[in-house]
């Protein structure tokens, strides 16, 4: 039972980093400039706040709940960044405050899931619309852009001014620390177990309570820290901000084989999903195919993650019977 | 929780639920009340008017999503179906100018219906969640939406006057979108609560696997449910082309915020089995008032998307102690409700 789990959550994720790979090569043959790396560099730019909240998003799926309200979180800490910034902080005190913020947002996240006992997916399109609208009203429809550009340029810069992006290191060393801690800890088996059977991890004496609203605050945290580099990144604190995120990250996470159900999901597929999704969008906006007419691609990406293996399962069933059938009539 | 027929002996039921409702009708009573005592222009013909044509939109989808939620799923693409089908109904009008308005209405709920029926199909012979179907379709339905237009937009000058005149026009001083929404609403709510097909989808969101053991047919209901939602967003699309004459592709974007909203502060559980349509209708109408009460008292037009999220946690507060009230009660009742 756990080998057949095994297999099959290994198939998808070779399936889908394989896919990854086929794109990348394709894209990089033939559209002109995407292997440039002045694209490179954009394209990681682009994935980067989806890549950073796909990864706590990763552990809240696969516990069977999901955060809704990662784009609003983003979204109201990059308003407090501009509007702390207005009043003459500086920058070294802002970034950890931003932070922090998203951790407590986070929390309060946490508190509704764990101590009200409330659906996650009510509480966090509650959370959504409360964040959103409290960005709005930190900001208003105003934007804040003088920011330094040390901190700009960070961003946008590579290391040593090289070609490897800044953000592309932080990322792969958050990406490491969660594929660590998902795959080769306690904690990372006590999420499987909580998503597999919460009662029957309750019983095995998981704190599934403590569990999860810590991986509430941490998706709050990262979502606060991609506010932070979202907002760096543009050069621009605006309350609207990373509207609309959450369901490029939720799509990333559910391309990336992760269940919806909970219980099963790894980090390297939900990483090609997040890089597959991004490679679409950039080949084909250099192809000239608009954005909004992406949807599509991304809508269908979505809903065939899920279809294809459920459609391949129900084949094997299939095809299981009709060999016992045929066993027995022989 | 919820039996095939409503009996009389769930008389209790009935009470919670219309406590419930009573909640927001309280609600409203003190916010209109407020709001019209610091500024009696609130009640005034033009402003109830302009809360009633909100209203009618925002009731129509939430009482389609209210009708998919009871049974335990969930539609995020009604923004994009209203999209769709307030641009293409728009366009097809527009090329028309001759249509009556009852075939564009129709043509609206028509687009909504075969959306609604993908999604219903994709959740029940793909055996993929509901949240990620619609999800999927969310985008999807916006993509062809802005394929088709290709950057386009209709504008209020390229209607015909008989289409965008259905707006203004009215039965006995009422305004036609009212009483397509009340029309809607009843029906939907007739057909909940007196119909077998009614009493079905209810229990299917009490719990689908005893709802398929006692025979019930899931799939068709599925698909029903849907199918139902897709209309109510569709017929949501054309009304939204009368009311403002401008669409773009962009038209309904992000609205299942709202209408989510509407239904689970009207009373709708998120997990399904119970709730009324009445419930969300009365949600659509408090949030749009609270949008109107902000701006008629001089508060920050920002505020409200914070109250609504507020608003949304409140809801699921209450429901939620209300629920365990009941089971205890339950618990402590006599042998009949075993």
């Amino acid at each position: 039972m756990s080998s057949d789990r095994l297999r099959r959550i290994s198939w998808w994720d070779v399936a889908i980093i394989a896919i990854t790979l086929v794109v990348l090569l394709v894209a990089a043959g033939a559209v002109d400039n995407f292997g440039s790396s002045r694209n490179f560099g954009f394209l990681v730019l682009d994935l980067l706040p989806i890549a950073l909240i796909a990864l706590p998003m990763t552990f809240v799926v696969i516990t069977g709940e999901i955060d809704l309200s990662v784009a609003s979180t983003l979204g109201l800490t990059s308003a407090v960044l501009g509007s702390l910034w207005n009043q003459g902080l500086p920058m070294e005190t802002i970034v950890p405050l931003c932070v922090l913020l998203g951790a407590v947002l986070g929390a309060v996240n946490g508190l509704f899931v764990t101590v009200f006992k409330l659906p996650s997916l009510a509480v966090t399109i509650g959370t959504l619309a409360l964040f959103r609208g409290l960005a709005f009203v930190v900001l208003g429809d105003s934007a804040v852009a003088d920011f330094p550009a040390a901190f700009t340029s960070w961003v946008t810069g590579g290391v040593g001014g090289g070609p490897i992006p800044n953000a592309l290191v932080l990322l792969v060393v958050l990406a490491a620390v969660a594929g660590l801690v998902l795959h080769a800890t306690p904690v990372g088996r006590a999420v499987f177990a909580t998503g597999a059977n919460e009662q029957a991890a309750r019983f095995s004496g998981i704190r599934v309570d403590k569990l999860k609203f810590w991986l509430f605050v941490s998706s709050g945290a990262v979502a606060g820290l991609a506010g932070v580099l979202w907002t760096l990144r543009y050069s621009s604190a605006r309350a609207d901000n990373g509207v609309g995120l959450e369901l490029a990250v939720v799509a990333a996470v559910l391309l990336g084989g992760v269940s919806i159900f909970g219980g099963k999901g790894a980090l390297p597929g939900v990483l090609a999903g997040v890089v597959l999704l991004a490679t679409l969008q950039n080949a084909l906006r250099l192809e000239d195919v608009t954005n909004e007419s992406l949807n599509i691609v991304t809508g269908v990406l979505l809903i065939v993650s899920v279809l294809l293996p459920n459609l391949g399962r129900s084949l094997r069933a299939t095809l299981r019977r009709r060999r016992l059938r045929a066993a027995r009539h022989t | 929780m919820s039996a095939l027929k409503a009996p009389p002996a769930a008389a209790w039921w009935s009470s919670v639920v219309r406590a419930r409702e009573a909640g927001i009708v309280l609600a409203l009573v003190a916010l209109v009340a407020y709001t019209a005592v610091s500024n009696p222009r609130f009640l005034s013909g033009q402003s109830v008017r302009d809360i009633l044509l909100g209203t009618s939109i925002l009731a129509v989808l939430a009482v389609g999503q209210a009708v998919v939620v009871i049974t335990r799923n969930i539609d995020l693409s009604v923004g994009s179906v209203l999209g769709l089908s307030a641009f293409t109904v728009g366009s097809v009008v527009q090329d028309n100018p001759g249509l009556p308005v009852v075939v564009a209405l129709l043509a609206g709920v028509g687009i909504g219906v075969v959306c609604g029926t993908l999604n219903a199909l994709l959740v029940r012979y793909g055996q993929v969640p509901a949240l990620v179907v619609t999800l999927g379709t969310l985008y999807a339905f916006r993509g062809v939406t802005y394929l088709t237009a290709g950057g386009q937009q209709i504008t209020a000058d390229e209607l015909p006057r008989a289409f965008l005149g259905f707006a203004d026009a009215s039965v006995l001083g009422v305004p036609w979108l009212v009483v397509i929404a009340v029309a809607v609403t009843v029906a939907v709510g007739v057909l909940l609560r007196n119909y077998r097909l009614g009493r079905e989808l209810y229990a299917m969101g009490s719990s689908p696997e005893a709802a398929a053991l006692v025979g019930i047919k899931v799939g068709r209901n599925t698909l029903v449910a849907f199918a139902i939602s897709g209309a109510a967003a569709g017929l949501a699309g054309v009304l939204f082309a009368v009311r403002f004459g401008t669409i773009d592709a962009a038209a309904g974007t992000g609205y299942e915020l709202n209408v989510v909203a509407a239904a689970v502060v009207g009373g709708v559980a998120v997990f399904g089995g119970s709730g009324t349509v009445w419930g969300a209708a009365l949600g659509a109408l408090l949030l749009t008032v609270i949008g109107s009460s902000l701006t008629v008292l001089d508060i920050d037009q920002f505020w409200q998307q914070a109250i609504v999220g507020a608003l949304i946690l409140l809801a699921i507060a209450i429901d939620r102690l209300v629920a365990l009230r009941t089971a205890r009660a339950l618990r402590k009742g006599g042998p009949h409700v075993q």
